[in-house]
């Protein structure tokens, strides 16, 4: 019972983990926290920053709990950081915030959380897990605006075994009213949809620095390989792009393809955007189950995508054939389809490379 | 009871004591007014609310602000757990709810529903071949997510009264919340709040020879818990909705007089039952009683007959003037077992076959001898024989 109790909550120095960790406190768990040093550049590129751990450091002497510092920077590099680059020089559009979650938070930090001897990690996700017949089920957080699980569709069974998602059944709202009744000393942070280690988003100054072939200029073209202008570097385009392509012409042109052998960008008009099908390769089920049969199932192509009905078409070799019912404007290769069935995460795979059918 | 008609379903509704009718008849159109009104038409019926509230309180051994009128224990078991499962998880306490495979529909669906539209995380624990709950397994399943344990106290099919002082010392152990079902318990069994740690519990009148239509929460103090029903500030806004008063006196008289009688009435029925327990299964071929044998109602008689369908039985019980019901229900065309039996392992051959008995005031010895007469002869002809 008393090996049981005890648990590991990683703080960013935000609302969410904050409170995670306070409710378990409160629940009577052995509660210690961690931040996890991701990054630490030169010109003040610290991920998180000197504040943020101020605050998660406060956080854990007002609860009265063991803090830590963890240095996590040559697994983020790894795992994080050099997926991005690869995958931007590919042509590809990644999620960063997938790898990290599977490889730092639930790898590097889980190993480490197990060999101190505490059995559980806990985060301020909104997600949620339920135990059923011995198997953890992975569901979405109860506030569907903060719901948080897309980004954790890639844990195994051994790593959710392990996981806790505190603030997962609970509105935004809750709790911050959690942390102000409290008084946690924490900063509500402004909602970011910016990648954490990208000071103020800015991935074209990242990218010079480490992948600058992926900002060469080079030519845009139609569907029968006509000329139409340059673009400013395959990086900053991405699948269903309208703004930004410098050409005039009759009907607004999106961005069709990626071609960085080429480097090439190829665009179309809105009617050659819908797409009802994808390829999608890496497929993973929380369960650990492979399906074999084609099955329903709901899809999100990116976070904060709608989820879209569709049927799964399983090809073996992990890799599936998505039909949606409903065709869609953004399938972008290289970000994470994750499928749903109502609350609860099914599994999910990568985004191939699509044929374009004019192509 | 009029003409020669023999009333063994009192499990499922008794009629209205007459001194009940009587407590009740002001409140029609003599002591008429809304309880929330500020005049005196209001302060009679507020008044005569209240005394209906301290008479509650003074049976049950609790304060008058634990007390929830309600129009039904089914309404009752709905607040409790909606109430408590809602305000428990707002306030991070976690999201699961542990519960038994044999509640009535009134808690089943309520942490179904909790369960599919609410996110509910649901364990419910096991029973045995009798229906009994280990409290082992109330506490294993216990996390620290835990906000409600939900445990009927007798289960209104089988009769078997659970080991409630062993649960409540578990869930206040592991800080808890405890409700239960206690519809079939006033009049019955004591009802002894602190001994069982109970925090919430549901009651129904008409059970207990009141009138239909008001039931009651009993909820703890401290005890937070979220309005299933929204409105005005009746009951201390837990349950708005003006308050029927005639009904809540009518349960008040009803519970005062029930607990007044409740050990002669034990004693009596139990001989009752016993003997109709010891005839059905001394007469009747293939039969068993369901429930604990000895942990159960006193005056609860529930069997299983193998091979004959339950439904059919009452019905020829029925015109034989005698009213009982069966467990078994029919859904879509074939007749299935109560979950209740099957929680507890009957095999459909026998759980089809299930038939109770409910003893209550107007029964008599004569009732015993006359459904011992009929009984076997009916099973036997269902079954195709004699």
């Amino acid at each position: 019972m008393s090996h049981d109790c005890r648990v590991m909550v990683a703080l960013s120095g935000g609302v969410d983990s904050a409170v995670a960790a306070l409710l378990l406190a409160d629940r009577g768990y052995e509660v210690s926290t961690i931040t996890l040093l991701l990054r630490e550049e030169q010109n003040g590129g610290a991920v998180p920053s000197p504040e943020a751990i101020d605050r998660a450091r406060a956080v854990s002497d007002q609860l009265g709990v063991e803090y830590r510092l963890i240095d996590a920077r040559d697994a983020f590099r790894t795992e994080v950081v050099d997926y991005f680059i690869a995958e931007y020089t590919a042509g590809r559009t990644p999620n960063p915030c997938v790898p990290c979650n599977r490889f730092v938070r639930f790898g590097f930090l889980l190993a480490y959380a197990l060999a101190l001897g505490d059995p559980h990690l806990a985060t301020g996700h909104y997600a949620r897990i339920h135990r059923l017949d011995g198997r953890c089920q992975l569901l979405r957080g109860r506030d569907s605006t903060k719901d948080q699980s897309y980004f954790l569709y890639r844990l195994i069974q051994e790593q959710l075994a392990h996981a806790m998602f505190p603030v997962g059944s609970l509105t935004k709202e809750a709790v911050r009213g959690i942390a102000a009744r409290h008084n946690l000393p924490v900063k509500e942070q402004a909602e970011s949809q910016d990648i954490c280690f990208l000071p103020d988003g800015d991935y074209r100054r990242f990218l010079a620095e480490h992948a600058p072939h992926a900002l060469e200029p080079g030519p845009i073209r139609d569907t029968e390989g006509r000329m139409l202008g340059r673009h400013q570097g395959l990086a900053g385009y991405t699948i269903g792009q309208r703004k930004g392509l410098g050409i005039s012409a009759p009907e607004p042109l999106y961005v069709l393809a990626i071609r960085p052998d080429e480097n090439t960008l190829i665009v179309g008009t809105a009617d050659a955007l819908g797409r009802d099908e994808c390829l999608v390769e890496e497929m993973h089920t929380i369960s650990g189950e492979e399906p074999s049969d084609p099955f329903r199932a709901e899809a999100q192509i990116r976070y904060r995508a709608r989820p879209a009905p569709v049927t799964v078409e399983p090809l073996g070799g992990r890799r599936a054939r998505v039909r949606f019912d409903a065709a869609q404007r953004d399938i972008t290769p290289g970000q994470f389809l994750v499928l749903y069935e109502g609350d609860v995460v099914l599994g999910g795979g990568v985004i191939c490379e699509t044929q374009h059918s004019v192509l | 009871m009029s003409e020669n008609r023999i009333y063994l379903d009192h499990s499922a509704t008794t009629p209205v004591d007459p001194r009940v009718v009587k407590a009740m008849a002001p409140y029609w159109n003599d002591v008429f007014g809304n309880t929330e009104s500020s005049h005196a038409f209001g302060r009679e019926a507020a008044n005569a609310l209240e005394g209906a509230r301290q008479t509650v309180a003074d049976v049950l051994g609790c304060r008058l602000s634990e007390i929830v009128f309600t129009s039904s224990g089914t309404e009752a078991d709905n607040l409790a757990l909606r109430g408590a499962a809602w305000a428990a998880r707002s306030a991070g306490r976690g999201d699961h709810i542990v519960t038994t495979p044999i509640e009535h529909h009134a808690v089943g669906r309520t942490v179904d529903q909790l369960r599919e539209l609410f996110g509910f995380e649901v364990t419910r624990v096991p029973v045995n071949r009798h229906g009994l709950v280990d409290p082992d397994d109330v506490s294993a399943a216990v996390r620290r997510e835990t906000v409600l344990v939900s445990v009927i106290m007798a289960n209104n099919e089988v009769g078997t009264v659970q080991r409630m002082v062993q649960i409540g010392r578990i869930c206040r152990e592991r800080a808890v919340l405890f409700h239960t079902d206690a519809v079939q318990v006033p009049g019955r069994l004591p009802l002894e709040l602190d001994e069982m740690n109970v925090d919430l519990m549901a009651l129904s009148a008409h059970k207990f020879y009141g009138p239909k239509g008001v039931g009651l929460l009993y909820v703890r103090r401290d005890t937070d818990l979220a309005s299933a029903i929204t409105g005005g500030d009746h009951e201390r806004g837990r349950r708005p909705g003006t308050v029927n008063v005639a009904g809540a006196v009518g349960l008040a008289t009803a519970l005062e007089l029930a607990e007044e009688r409740r050990v002669e009435e034990y004693v009596r029925l139990r001989s009752l039952r016993d003997a109709l327990i010891e005839g059905v299964l001394a007469r009747v071929p293939d039969s068993q009683l369901t429930g604990h044998p000895k942990y159960r109602l006193a005056h609860h008689a529930s069997f299983v007959f193998r091979g004959v369908e339950g439904e059919s039985i009452v019905q020829a019980l029925d015109m034989e003037s005698i009213a009982a019901s069966s467990g078994a229900a029919c859904a879509e065309g074939e007749v299935e077992p109560s979950f209740v039996l099957a929680a507890m392992g009957f095999a459909p051959e026998w759980g089809i076959g299930s038939l109770r008995l409910t003893l209550g005031r107007s029964n008599e010895e004569s009732d015993v001898t006359r459904v011992l007469e009929v009984l076997p002869g009916t099973v036997g002809r269902l079954r195709g024989g004699a």
